[in-house]
């Protein structure tokens, strides 16, 4: 199924049964989601429940977090997260912090869904990964998802949770097709080993889990080593325990993230597990992020901004050479 | 009937200010901290309207004391909060600036100009949802309507057909800032008239407040409408506790103090110099008890730190 729609079933099942369920946002009802990802909710749950605003990003969460006070539980949906940088002090100031400020008084069960990423050809107004900036805000839930099992499951749980959750979707991900087995389960509060290995440690998440899995074979052929992949899934909290499993055994690390390398959500991941597994390793940490640039128009330069497959192959290789792999 | 009002107001009124001077006093000795934002000269407007939404949820700014009082939380825990106790409203972690009782249909406290106006809106959409119909209060500055949310929510609010009462209080300030030097129209009820039905009050008069709300609290429940009440008021303390104030002349302080809302409604006629009497000895009496709670109770533990952040159940990692 196409990860669009696992996000669309995980809406409509619990639509179905929680009538206090909303969601709000630019283009989600009548016209069905700029991404079809509320499509078909608005002919089924109507107007009241699916419920479409103007072009104003600040309000769209102010508003979701009074209908949270006032017993709801809003899903907004900002269209990219490119926008949401107009609702930052609804997210920051207000959603993250009502609770604390309010001695545990104010309970927020809200999620603010949006998509995010390098897309294609966009400009740099359109395309970026933005999740560090997120993740490093105290009271906040950071989810991400990477496929039809995590974006299902994933956002299942955000919306029974009665903490406020930020949920990043990739915008290149809407129409890919992954596999949601019925007995499929995912506890979004943990990180998922996608692959046994036992030489590296491949840590990604969002799009990038993919482009690691497209060249993981051949890193293996040419290093002639096994490399374990992780998806990070939640990015806070982070599931510290399992990543640091992994690398005491593996005993080297490989981050691979979209966004800019300079206080990227990476640097935290490699301190994090600095700290804990620092005499465990073998090979200093490698980060393969995207550069330090806005995202440009042009498509060869585009490619050069983020890491590819390719990139990712050539890197890790060549790490792995300078580390006696 | 106007009598009893009158005493009602009176009380609320007074505790409010003697509330807020005690709390200034407090404030020299330093016993607050942080942003400490007074009401006097604003009572009738905070008292007024609050009682006159009585049922209803409320949402205001910074400037919350007298809101709170008036909505009756006890003093007790809000002069805590400001002590930073654990007995606090807020357990200590919120300050003058964030009291919150939902119990009680108060919202904040929110110290970021305009923020809660959208979750008034939102507010006013769950109730009208779920088919409660006692209304929603949101007070703001005259500050805040030169704002982006505040013409969000406007639109929102006319768009969908919310029972919200959106009360300005016009101050004429902003900090520092004089109206006519930050707003295109000064008139602010004039802003909202497009959207809804919109109108100016004397805001130094307790029982034109009330009398307004009053009318707009039934307007909005009836046609499920917002409704828009500037009020005319004036704050005679500085902005917050670290202003020194010298924006404004003593001739034109003077001028406003003539118009004092407490003096006005002792002057009515409505209330008996006893009855006067007695309240001021009562407050007195009150306050000073709410000044020994408050020194008197304990510090959060270091524990405090780190609850509430986010629910207990899901820390880190789930089984
Ligand atoms: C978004 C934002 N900008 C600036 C401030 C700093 N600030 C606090 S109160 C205030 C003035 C607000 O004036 P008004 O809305 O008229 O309310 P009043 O204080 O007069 O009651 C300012 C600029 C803030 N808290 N939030």
């Amino acid at each position: 199924m196409f990860y669009r729609e696992a996000l669309n079933l995980a809406m409509d099942e619990i639509m179905e049964e929680d009538s206090s369920v909303v969601i709000l946002g630019e283009d989600v009802g009548f016209y069905g989601g700029n991404y079809r990802v509320t499509e078909g909710l608005y002919a089924k749950y109507g107007e009241k429940r699916v419920i479409d605003t103007p072009i104003a990003e600040n309000s769209i969460v102010g508003v979701a977090i009074g209908m949270a006070l006032g017993g709801l539980r809003p899903i907004a949906e900002i269209m990219t997260a490119n926008f949401a940088m107009l609702a930052m002090d609804q997210i920051v100031n207000n959603m993250a912090k009502l609770r604390y400020m309010s001695g545990g008084k104010i309970v927020l069960p809200m999620v603010v869904r949006m998509p995010q990423g390098v897309v294609k050809q966009l400009a740099s107004q359109h395309s970026q990964s933005l999740e560090s900036l997120f993740a490093s805000i105290p009271g906040l839930r950071v989810f991400t998802a990477s496929d039809c099992i995590t974006a299902y499951h994933g956002l299942k749980t955000a919306i029974k949770l009665d903490d406020p959750v930020i949920f990043l979707e990739h915008t290149l991900l809407y129409f890919e097709k992954f596999d949601l087995p019925k007995d499929s389960y995912y506890n979004p509060f943990k990180a998922r080993v996608l692959k046994e290995g036992k030489d590296i440690t491949i840590f990604s998440y969002l799009k990038m889990v993919h482009d690691v899995l497209k060249v993981v074979d051949k890193i293996e052929k040419t290093l002639n080593v096994s490399a374990e992949v992780i998806d990070v899934g939640s990015l806070n909290p982070l599931d510290l325990e399992t990543l640091t499993n992994s690398v005491k055994k593996t005993k080297r690390f490989v981050v691979v993230e979209e966004n800019p390398k300079h206080g990227g959500f990476g640097a935290h991941i490699v301190s994090s597990v600095l700290e804990e597994c620092f005499y465990n390793l073998d090979a200093p940490p490698l980060r393969i992020a995207g550069e330090d640039v806005p995202i440009p128009y042009n498509r060869k330069l585009e490619l050069l901004a983020i890491p590819t497959p390719e990139k990712i192959y050539s890197k890790i290789v060549e790490w792995g050479k300078q580390n006696g792999l | 009937m106007e009598q009893s009002l009158a005493e009602k107001f009176y009380y609320f009124m007074k505790l409010g200010r003697v509330f807020e001077l005690r709390a200034k006093e407090e404030y020299m000795k330093g016993n607050i901290g942080g942003f400490l934002h007074l009401a006097i000269g604003e009572e009738a407007v905070h008292v007024g309207a609050t009682i006159a939404f009585d049922k209803g949820d409320i949402f205001v700014h910074y400037r919350d004391h007298v809101y709170a009082l008036a909505k009756g939380i006890n003093p007790k825990y809000l002069m805590a909060e400001l002590f930073g106790k654990k007995t606090g409203i807020s357990k200590g972690k919120g300050g003058s600036m964030h009291f919150y009782e939902p119990s009680l249909n108060f919202y904040g406290g929110n110290a970021i100009v305009g923020a809660h106006i959208p979750h008034s809106v939102g507010m006013a959409y769950a109730r009208k949802y779920k088919g409660e119909n006692t209304g929603v209060l949101v007070a703001f500055g005259d500050g805040a309507t030169n704002a982006g949310n505040f013409y969000e929510s406007l639109n929102l609010a006319s768009l969908w057909k919310l029972p919200i009462l959106f009360l300005c209080e016009n101050n004429y300030y902003a900090i520092g800032t004089r109206i006519d030097k930050a707003s295109a129209i000064t008139d602010l009820y004039l802003k909202a008239k497009p959207y809804m039905l919109s109108k100016q009050i004397d805001g130094m008069d307790v029982f034109e407040v009330y009398k307004a709300v009053r009318e707009a609290k039934e307007y909005i429940q009836e046609e499920s409408k917002p409704y828009f009440i500037e009020a005319i008021t004036y704050r005679y303390e500085p902005h917050s506790m670290s202003d020194a104030g010298n924006y404004r002349s003593a001739r034109e302080l003077e001028i406003a103090k003539s118009k004092d809302p407490i003096e006005k409604l002792k002057n009515s006629g409505l209330l008996s110099e006893s009855y006067i009497k007695y309240i001021d000895n009562l407050v007195e009496k009150e306050i000073e008890e709410v000044v020994e709670f408050a020194k008197n109770s304990p510090e959060p533990e270091n524990i405090e730190l780190y609850t509430d952040v986010l629910c207990e159940v899901c820390k880190n990692v789930l089984p």
